[in-house]
């Protein structure tokens, strides 16, 4: 039994060595979404192009357009002398934002009249426009604020007391509020679940399509035997996976690693095994390795969608959250964001091992029992 | 089938029985192979050869029937018939991105051969498939004769006691062909018991016992001789006359005759029953005008007797067939 079993995974991993490419690609894989998240996707919007018409030109007018500038989400690089300008530089893309003050802006906050100012938003990308109509609003509170209070001391001669209420909201695990952080460590699972499918799915339907299972089946291997020899080599290359993705993302990109290593490579393990009783599930429906990959495309669209990799899960509607947390990946990037973000620790991710581990035992046994069948 | 039998024979089934659905492909088969000796399965394609050596090997469960390979039960026991037979098919089964050796040490694995002897028997098998210098080739760089000894080599590196060979000569050149016989000959005076299916007839002649499957059936069954002697219901005639057009025409339209083929200047008659005398069909010949030259009974070969048990109406596209194969296999 030992000869044939090391046998085998000796034979499993000269075979995944001789292919090169497919090697390359899935220990690559994390790093190419690390560069592209880290550095050619930026999802926050700061400095977006402001085009100016300021027909008060006057000290307080510049205050105001200061107090835009000082925000760091407006960049006043555009000073035009129209409406039409604006309309323009809008149009061609060129500014994203447009501000208009009156003429008679100065002069009415003198006269404690309501100085309009228009702020015109480019809404076609509502993350910029989003940003922009927020910033515009709070600026204009804190503006009309100071000039309230400066007015009361004037006229009255008496300092004001402080604003009323002071809220002050914290971001936690995340205080930049940075969306890469959110992002990639749900993508790097994502990335994981799908090379492991893929690839023991290839390697099974490989097998039975060069006709080489035949000789398997005839010999004396067992069918454990023969699953354990293709889960073992690929939980190894999960790993290797995983390390070099943290590695990079750790020193290139500053992603924290605020909880337990040992028990996040713990926790994967259960995942690993998941995923990889899901691959041989689908090699055994699979009549070819192009069928193999369509289905497994089936498994991929509602992980990437509705697991949170993108969109939390308490913003869906209750039957998409009831599929949410039948896909094992769901649990994974919450373990994944748990310790890698929060630090947090077994005591509170023993739930998800434990339904990662009833998935993946019932995954496995599924496909060995299927295998059995497809013999026959 | 009694204790004995299934003791003294390699194989042994009864009413040995597989269907695909609607689909009756191995009907009620009952075989004897008596150890050591060389069987050839004979039968056109999809006649139920291969689906019979799988259920043997324990790659298919039989639908029906029963069968004992080595004294052990297919249906109860395949795990200790495993390991003692070796099972090659025509795809060869090798894993094209493992060089030579490591296939070999591959199968030697999955055998359990014991790490003491274990280079010994590599070395063996590289030697016997005519591999020595070759041993780190991937065997997708090997041609299809090598790749066809390699594979052999990988099917008999635990030395089973019975091997079952699927079509193992399929898309192979004839000179590899005839030193894959030679190889197949040497491991039968090792006493290895040898199960082969060929649709190639010239191969039949190799093999010291022959069943014949069609259409799912077993339609003879014996030694090469019995066989030759006993299989076919009716008789060969050989003749050669002038002109051979007019002849074949005429021989064509005689009562009782089964089948008229030409094999260069010799017409090959088989006829239906043994009522047709070659003194009659001389006879018929020269009352029609015709030179003959001479006339003759002669032993069946292994085509006759093959195509004897295939339906009238597919004779002649088979006779076709083995001719191109026999084309082929100069």
């Amino acid at each position: 039994m030992k000869s044939r079993l090391l046998g085998m995974i000796r034979k499993e991993f000269i075979q995944m060595w001789r292919d090169r490419l497919t090697l390359g690609m899935m220990l690559s894989m994390p790093m190419m979404i690390l560069v592209i998240i880290g550095w050619a996707i930026n999802t926050d919007v700061k400095h977006m192009g402001t085009a100016v018409f300021d027909q008060s030109r006057t000290p307080e007018s510049r205050d105001l357009l200061n107090a835009f500038t000082n925000s760091q989400y407006f960049n006043l690089d555009n000073y035009v002398d129209s409406y039409d300008a604006i309309t323009r530089l809008i149009d061609g893309g060129k500014a994203k934002v447009g501000i208009v003050l009156p003429p008679d802006y100065a002069r009415a906050l003198k006269q404690q009249r309501v100085a309009q100012i228009q702020v015109i938003v480019d809404a076609s990308d509502p993350m910029v426009a989003t940003s922009a109509i927020n910033a515009a609003s709070a600026i204009g509170q804190v503006g009309s604020l100071r000039i309230a209070s400066e007015m009361l001391q004037r006229s009255t001669g008496r300092v004001p007391p402080p604003t009323p209420l002071d809220v002050r909201v914290r971001a936690w695990y995340n205080p930049d509020l940075v969306s890469a952080i959110f992002i990639i460590p749900g993508l790097l699972s994502f990335i994981l679940m799908q090379t492991t499918i893929t690839i023991i799915a290839m390697v099974v339907v490989r097998e039975r399509e060069r006709g080489t299972l035949e000789a398997l089946i005839v010999s004396p291997l067992r069918r454990w035997e023969l699953m354990i020899a293709k889960i073992v080599p690929n939980v190894v290359l999960a790993y290797a996976q995983m390390t070099l993705a943290l590695v990079f993302g750790v020193w290139v990109f500053d992603i924290p690693v605020r909880g337990s290593v040992v028990l996040l490579y713990f926790l994967s393990l259960f995942f690993i095994m998941g995923t990889l009783g899901l691959g041989i599930l689908l090699s055994t429906i699979a009549r070819s390795q192009q069928q193999a990959m369509q289905l497994a495309y089936f498994i991929f669209v509602p992980s990437v969608y509705l697991s949170g990799v993108l969109f939390p899960i308490e913003g869906m509607p209750p039957l998409a959250q009831t599929v949410a947390y039948v896909i094992p990946l769901t649990y994974y990037v919450e373990i994944i964001r748990g310790i890698m973000l929060k630090g947090i620790g077994i005591s509170y991710l023993w739930t998800h091992l434990l339904v990662l581990a009833v998935i993946g035992v019932v995954l496995i046994a599924a496909s060995i029992l299927r295998f059995h069948k497809k013999l026959g | 089938m009694t204790e004995v039998d299934v003791a003294a024979y390699a194989v042994i089934t009864e009413g040995l029985t597989k269907r695909f659905g609607e689909i009756v492909a191995v009907d009620h088969v009952d075989l004897k192979i008596r150890r050591g000796e060389i069987y050839g399965f004979l039968g056109p394609n999809g006649a139920g050869k291969s689906t019979t050596i799988r259920m043997l090997c324990g790659l298919l469960d039989p639908t029906e029937g029963s069968g004992h390979v080595l004294g052990c039960d297919i249906a109860s026991e395949p795990e200790r018939i495993k390991e003692r037979i070796g099972y090659m098919s025509q795809r060869f089964s090798l894993y094209e991105d493992l060089t030579v050796r490591e296939n070999l040490e591959f199968y030697a694995s999955l055998y359990s051969v014991p790490s003491g002897i274990k280079r010994a028997r590599i070395e063996q098998m590289v030697r016997m498939a005519d591999l020595t210098g070759r041993e780190r080739t991937l065997a997708a760089h090997l041609s299809g004769g090598w790749k066809q000894r390699l594979a052999l080599g990988c099917s008999i590196i635990h030395k089973p006691e019975l091997l079952f060979l699927d079509e193992p000569t399929a898309g192979v050149d004839p000179v590899s062909r005839r030193n894959f016989w030679d190889l197949i000959y040497r491991l039968s005076e090792e006493g290895i018991t040898i199960v082969a299916t060929t649709h190639y007839m010239d191969e039949a002649e190799h093999c010291n016992s022959l069943g014949f499957i069609y259409q799912g059936r077993i339609t003879a069954q014996g030694s090469r001789e019995e066989i030759k002697a006993n299989a076919l219901k009716g008789q060969v005639i050989e003749i050669e006359c002038h002109p051979m057009r007019e002849a074949t025409i005429l021989l064509e339209t005689l009562p009782g005759v089964a089948e008229v083929v030409r094999f260069g200047n010799t017409i090959h008659l088989v006829t239906e029953d043994r009522s047709l005398a070659p003194a009659d069909v001389e006879a018929r010949l020269i009352g029609e005008g015709l030179k003959v030259d001479r006339v003759e009974t002669a032993i069946p070969s292994i085509e006759d007797i093959f195509v004897s048990f295939v339906g009238l109406a597919d004779r002649r596209s088979l006779r076709a067939q083995l001719k191109r194969m026999r084309q082929e296999s100069i």
